[in-house]
């Protein structure tokens, strides 16, 4: 009997996880071409196999490393650099603080795994799939959801900075839209189903168009986030969305 | 030097992310604040795609803006999310021929 259960658990793990891959899959597909572009373009800007590694390995965070790297290459101060990927990556702040609230019933060790490798789409994914935390396992289903994006990240670059322009370049340009098809299919579903979701994205929009014609893109979007998300006070007053 | 770069680089990433899971276990918040969280995802989608997706080709937004019509029109559709993906990058690199 006893026998009987473990098996059926670890099942469910693996089940979780194959679950978390297959959801991860339009990540991945649009992780690797940007990937191989930061190993070539960094190796082209004359940085090494190391540094560039180590740039995807501990900052995982795509904008940033493209601005870190070209700052680099303009001969930007360290302290400059370093601020100005703070302001970048801060909206993970408030995007983190959404999905943990989401995963309150977690222990910190299972947080922590979640937490270091949320990137704008991995908290995209995840928080469409909000039914997975409740579910037994569901830390395996975000986990291997995380973890392959980061995985497909830091290979990518590997292969662009040793392998150099591996995917033709109009190819690697057009795959460029690749994450922001990735946003609109996990939006539009939603908006279909509550079109009060459609009001918030449209503040959040409406205020990132104002704000980015005088701020830099870092701050426009935390702005623009941290309204759209104040306006559901309001619009998310009558009950819970799913 | 570039080292010691990417090590600020990553500690100015990482804190942000850390600090809600280091505490949210210690947060209780009232009902208009989960409302807040609960809209991040939608409010992070829509500033996240525009107008990010006009730049997706340099100095030629309109090819991005077409990318992101085929996306709502197979979403729409309601084909799955990876097919959207692939849909997309096909218009916008027969865009980037034709134009």
């Amino acid at each position: 009997m006893s026998e009987h259960t473990d098996i059926q658990v670890s099942n469910s793990k693996i089940d979780m996880m194959k679950h978390g891959l297959i959801i991860g899959m339009p990540i991945t597909l649009g992780y690797l071409p940007v990937a191989l572009t930061f190993g070539v373009v960094s190796s082209q800007s004359g940085l090494t196999l190391g540094q560039i590694i180590a740039m995807s390995v501990f900052v995982y965070a795509g904008a940033s490393q493209f601005m870190g790297v070209n700052m680099i290459v303009m001969g930007a101060g360290a302290l400059e650099i370093i601020i100005a990927t703070f302001v970048l990556n801060f909206r993970h702040f408030v995007m983190s603080f959404s999905f943990m609230n989401q995963l309150r019933d977690y222990s910190f060790i299972e947080r922590l795994p979640l937490a270091l490798t949320l990137t704008d789409e991995a908290f995209a994914v995840a928080s469409i799939h909000k039914q997975e935390a409740k579910q037994k396992h569901g830390f395996y289903f975000y986990a291997a959801l995380f973890l392959t994006g980061y995985a497909v990240w830091v290979l990518g670059s590997l292969l662009g900075g040793l392998l150099g322009e591996v995917l033709p370049e109009r190819l690697s340009d057009s795959m460029g839209v690749a994450l922001y098809a990735l946003f609109i299919g996990l939006l539009i579903p939603s908006v279909k189903q509550e079109l009060r979701v459609g009001m918030i994205a449209m503040v959040a929009i409406l205020v990132n168009v104002i704000c980015s014609l005088f701020m830099s893109t870092g701050w426009s979007v935390i702005v623009a986030t941290v309204v759209g998300g104040l306006s559901g006070i309001y619009f998310l007053r009558e009950d819970e969305v799913s | 030097m570039i080292y010691f770069i990417i090590a600020g680089m990553a500690v100015v990433t990482i804190i942000p992310r850390i600090i809600p899971a280091a505490i949210i276990h210690k947060l209780n918040f009232r009902p208009w604040l989960h409302r807040a969280l609960q809209a991040v995802p939608f409010a992070a989608l829509g500033a996240l795609i525009f107008p990010g997706i006009l730049s997706v080709y340099e100095d030629k937004p309109l090819i991005g803006l077409v990318g992101g019509i085929v996306a709502v029109v197979l979403t729409f559709i309601g084909l799955h999310l990876i097919f959207i993906v692939i849909g997309s990058i096909a218009a916008v690199y027969f865009m980037s021929l034709a134009f």
